[in-house]
């Protein structure tokens, strides 16, 4: 009886172990060869680089140039002498939060619009040949359209943010809510759902991971934007950073920070993804 | 919760297709699946609708259902003309149609919540429960469809239509894709509940099984093939019930029903191709 139970109290523990170790070492040794490859990678974009920085014969910054710039722009991040001097992380935040605004509203107005033209045949009549005229808008020149209305050019660029955050989402959100499949819309008829519940338990989640999909394409474009619309408006973001950087003659300093703006989108990017995963059903 | 009185006439007319037409407009023009179906259920009775792929059974099964509007003619339940889903009718579809973002027990309690309005939040939870329990998948009850075999996700959808409390539960094709042993015991499952249950007696399914036909049946309607499909003979099945699925096979009848089915469904309504597809 006793040895009984001895065995089963161990057979799974030592099984477990075993299985986590071996998966546990098979992960590291992928995370392992990835990076190895990436940093390959990164060395043949260095050389090529300095390459292309000696043959230009110093017109284009090198790495090492550009690597100092960058550790002296990070090291001290949130400095602030006034309008015209502050540190690159005030820059980068000050953008990521236009984006954010401007992403937020854009939703907010998105999704309901998509849910409107997926759902509603006369919605999509009406609506759909005007998203098609002005999807291929660049948004900047909804710019001055942004500074007449609000008078002011950082309003214009959450305005200009906002158009830009409007297509992908209502474009992925109408695809999805007007793609929901027959079976689904059959157990809502042959059980009477009334509109809320259809809405809340078969639109809406099954909707969700194209509107996750609209996001994420928008935020990314959003970030895309963010820059040549705050090279317009001046003032702060990393977007000014860049010009005023230009203006400067500092191509480190514009170096510097097209790689952070890189690390910064890749982060939007694959928050956003690990978001989608949460929601995703299947 | 008792079935509703209904007089003697509609009892033994309970569920009337009649004279049923029903076409579709295709980018070819219209298509006519099914032309002048009549058939009269009577309350209590468990019919069976086979045929070929394609000869709108299936069809007949939604009109029924509410789920497809009829060109011409009616369906009349109880003596009221149908042509919408209702509370009355239960329906178990052919692809098991769980939604996949909700559990096993939200995908039975949403239909209950949406059906039985009437009744509290503990009644309706009690219902889900009790229609679980019966189908053997209280356990699994947290799980998301995608979890669970085709068999036990077949078991949800039963459960799901049984737990409206219907008059009428309509299959459609219910286990087609699903093994032999598996839709033997879910045969024997049906059986049972419909046994058990005092509110669910009139059953309509649609089927490509012979061997399903005969077990399930009072009466085997079988289709001649579409375009405009019709009824080509309605077969009893005089088998006393309960049915056990071991012996009912030795028995002269339904040698003689079985051989009959095979000869209408491979000679006298034989599909026939010009060309294998």
């Amino acid at each position: 009886m006793k040895d009984e139970i001895v065995l089963r109290e161990t057979w799974p523990k030592t099984t477990l172990r075993h299985f986590t170790f071996a998966a546990l070492k098979q992960r590291i040794i992928g995370i392992g060869q990835s990076t190895l490859w990436m940093l390959a990678g990164f060395s043949v974009l260095l050389v090529w680089w300095g390459l292309a920085s000696s043959v230009s014969a110093g017109a284009l910054p090198g790495p090492l140039a550009t690597m100092k710039v960058l550790w002296q722009l990070v090291s001290d991040p949130f400095y602030d002498n006034g309008p015209n001097d502050k540190g690159i992380g005030i820059q980068l935040f000050s953008s990521i939060v236009r984006v954010f605004i401007g992403f937020g509203l854009g939703s907010l107005v998105a999704i309901p619009m998509g849910v409107l033209i997926g759902a509603n045949e006369i919605c999509k009549k009406l609506f759909y040949p005007l998203v098609q005229l002005l999807r291929p808008v660049s948004p900047l020149a909804w710019f001055p359209i942004g500074l007449a209305v609000f008078k002011h050019a950082g309003e214009a660029t959450i305005f200009v943010i906002f158009i830009t955050s409007l297509w992908p989402t209502l474009i992925n959100t109408s695809f999805g809510v007007a793609s929901v499949p027959d079976d689904h819309r059959n157990v809502a008829k042959a059980f009477g759902f009334s509109k809320g519940k259809y809405l809340t338990k078969i639109l809406i989640p099954f909707s969700l991971p194209h509107i996750l999909t609209g996001l994420r394409l928008s935020i990314g474009v959003a970030w895309l934007v963010i820059v040549a619309g705050e090279m317009l408006s001046g003032g702060i973001g990393i977007g000014f950073f860049v010009w005023d950087s230009w203006n400067a003659l500092s191509l480190e300093r514009v170096m510097s920070a097209i790689l952070l703006i890189g690390i910064v989108g890749l982060l939007l990017d694959r928050g956003f993804d690990f978001i989608a995963r949460k929601f995703s059903y299947t | 919760m008792k079935p509703k009185p209904i007089s003697p006439i509609h009892s033994t007319q309970y569920l009337q297709i009649k004279d049923a037409t029903i076409s579709f407009d295709t980018p070819r023009g219209k298509y006519t699946a099914v032309k002048n179906f009549n058939l009269t259920i009577k309350r209590g009775e468990t019919i069976s609708i086979i045929g070929h792929s394609g000869c709108g059974k299936s069809t007949i099964l939604n009109a029924i259902g509410g789920l497809v509007k009829l060109t011409q003619g009616e369906v009349i339940l109880g003596g009221v003309t149908v042509d919408a889903p209702g509370p009355d009718r239960g329906i178990v579809f052919q692809n098991y149609s769980l939604l996949p973002w909700l559990s096993v027990y939200a995908n039975i309690y949403e239909a209950v919540d949406s059906v039985l309005t009437g009744k509290t939040k503990a009644e309706k939870a009690a219902i889900v429960e009790s229609f679980l329990k019966k189908v053997n998948l209280w356990e699994h009850r947290d799980k998301k469809p995608a979890q669970i075999s085709g068999g036990m996700k077949q078991r949800v959808a039963i459960a799901r239509a049984f737990a409206i409390q219907p008059e009428v539960l309509l299959l459609d094709e219910p286990f087609g894709a699903l093994d032999a042993l598996t839709k033997s015991s879910l045969h024997e499952e049906l059986v049972t509940l419909l046994s058990l249950d005092n509110q669910t007696d009139t059953v309509v399914i649609v089927t490509h099984d012979i061997e399903e036909a005969i077990f399930l049946s009072d009466r085997i309607v079988v289709m001649t093939n579409g375009p405009e499909a019709t009824i080509g003979e309605i077969i009893d099945v005089p088998i006393p019930r309960p049915r056990d699925k071991r012996e009912i096979i030795h028995l002269r009848e339904y040698v003689e029903i079985h051989d009959r089915l095979l000869y209408l469904l491979m000679d006298a309504f034989a599909v026939h191709r010009k060309v294998a597809a």
